[in-house]
């Protein structure tokens, strides 16, 4: 089975300590990602309010070029990025419910020579993880277990929601599993797939950063060393906007919010850089038991 | 009593859109609709409803009863942010996200929507950069988008955007897609020459 890797555009961008934390994860585990060639915008959540067609084909194109890599097996494709999991999901889903979307998208791929089977499975990261590399694997490969580091996870919307299916839509457990597994605590709380405020934060920004804080001052309350996101917006709204948030609500806001991958890296004593650690506005904190203890590998 | 004015707060039946509804409940999704029982349930799991005009399950209604001025120039369809909450909660399985898109779509068609609010203006310019160069560049186009509505506020995103060039989270020229370019451009002129399909 072959695994390709679609980043999307944050990972290459404002995300880019994600797709760096994730393929030296990845890496140590031996089981290698590949960038899927020529990939286009998946059309995120904007293009949907304006064009929805021609945001499905936009999506579609890249399941097309997948596909193409199979060699007539079926091939799965790791979308790390919330916006572009859900964009490929919907497009796959919406391409058999909805006769004249799959009929627009047939007819225009075909215009260009393309052609999609359905042949590809949408996967995030966390999903490929826990079922196809599998908790025990990534237990012998923690050489750094983080004792003592208490962590909230914080899914967001869209990577469980409403198409996902291999975790918990209002509880769910894989990330808690992945970083208990790393020798972290992780701890029970009510924000776990509330909505960041997504691109309201910098477009309407009383509405969004409110979402934002509210989060941060959930996990502050109950004296999380970090926030872990699994996903480029909330990682940005998360982090980013802490300033103007402690400003706005009047509130010290101070919170290290990293990605899922980073502190699994962490816990497998890759260093600082190779895991985008110097990208963070924020350093992540870690208990004065773990510190003094990363090394080059 | 001079001065005082008289207003009806209600609006006839002739007065509304009979046709919206249908023309709503036509987008993909959004034909179940007809199908809400006015629980409440998605404005009570939508987390940006405090800030809505008008909620929700008012939407659902209003646009079932053909309200069509007064729902697309709500600021409900510009605050959503497809969290999809109310889709997986919503007990009649009403896919209200997609009711939002085809609201926003609609809104947009009109020209019903405001022109300085930033949210459409954000999506329009994603759709202009994706279309292109094929990726998207989030420095850009929220330099744009803040230049458009409220160019004192960039003066203020300053220090913002110099600290995310400093970590390599920003980049001034957007990357460019490897291979066949044109071919992704030939996809979407196909859409713009086939209104059939739309």
């Amino acid at each position: 089975m072959r695994f390709l890797y679609y980043p999307g555009c944050s990972l290459k961008s404002s995300g880019r300590a994600y797709e760096e934390s994730l393929l030296a994860v990845f890496a140590r585990l031996q089981f290698p990602l590949e960038e899927l060639p020529e990939w286009n915008c998946c059309g995120a959540t904007a293009y949907m309010g304006i064009d929805e067609k021609k945001a499905f084909v936009l999506a579609a194109r890249n399941l097309a070029l997948a596909e193409q890599h199979g060699d007539g097996q079926p091939v799965h494709l790791v979308a790390p990025c919330a916006a572009c999991y859900l964009v490929l999901l919907k497009t796959q889903k919406y391409m058999v419910e909805y006769k004249p979307i799959g009929r627009a998208i047939s007819d225009a791929l075909k215009s260009v020579g393309l052609k999609y089977r359905g042949q590809v499975k949408i996967r995030h990261p966390l999903d490929v993880l826990i079922k196809e590399v599998g908790l025990e694997r990534i237990r012998a490969a923690v050489s750094r277990p983080l004792e003592g580091m208490k962590i909230a996870c914080y899914y967001g919307c869209q990577v469980v929601r409403p198409f996902a299916e291999f975790d918990d839509p209002h509880d769910p457990m894989s990330m808690d599993d992945l970083l208990r597994a790393c020798g972290a605590e992780t701890v029970d709380w009510p924000c776990k797939v509330r909505c960041c405020g997504a691109m309201l934060t910098g477009t309407v920004e009383e509405v969004g950063q409110r979402r934002s804080y509210m989060i941060l001052h959930e996990a502050m309350r109950r004296g999380v060393d970090a926030v872990a996101t699994a996903c480029p917006l909330c990682q940005f709204n998360l982090e980013c906007f802490q300033g103007p948030m402690s400003r706005r609500y009047r509130d010290q806001v101070e919170m290290s919010v990293a990605y899922f991958t980073q502190i699994v890296g962490k816990a497998m004593g890759l260093d600082e850089r190779t895991l985008g650690m110097h990208r963070l506005f924020i350093p992540l904190r870690q208990p004065p038991a773990l510190l003094g203890t990363s090394h080059d590998c | 009593m001079p001065g005082l004015q008289i207003q009806r707060r209600v609006k006839y039946q002739e007065e509304l859109d009979a046709d919206f509804p249908r023309r709503v409940a036509d987008m993909p999704g959004a034909a179940d609709l007809n199908r809400c029982i006015q629980c409440g349930t998605c404005s009570a799991t939508c987390p940006v409803s405090s800030f809505m005009d008008l909620t929700p399950r008012r939407v659902v209604a209003m646009t079932r009863a053909g309200f069509k001025e007064e729902v697309l120039r709500s600021n409900t369809i510009w605050l959503c942010a497809s969290c999809y909450s109310c889709t997986v909660e919503c007990p009649k399985g009403i896919k209200i996200t997609d009711v939002m898109y085809a609201l926003k779509r609609l809104a947009i068609q009109e020209r019903a929507y405001p022109r300085h609010f930033p949210t459409p203006v954000l999506a329009r310019e994603f759709f202009h950069k994706v279309r292109q160069t094929g990726r998207s560049n989030e420095g850009q186009i929220a330099t744009v988008m803040i230049l458009k509505t409220n160019p004192l506020k960039l003066l203020r995103q300053i220090p913002l955007g110099l600290k995310l060039l400093v970590k390599g989270r920003m980049s001034l020229w957007t990357e460019k897609m490897s291979g066949n370019k044109r071919q992704l451009q030939d996809l979407l002129d196909y859409m713009d020459t086939h209104k059939e399909l739309r």
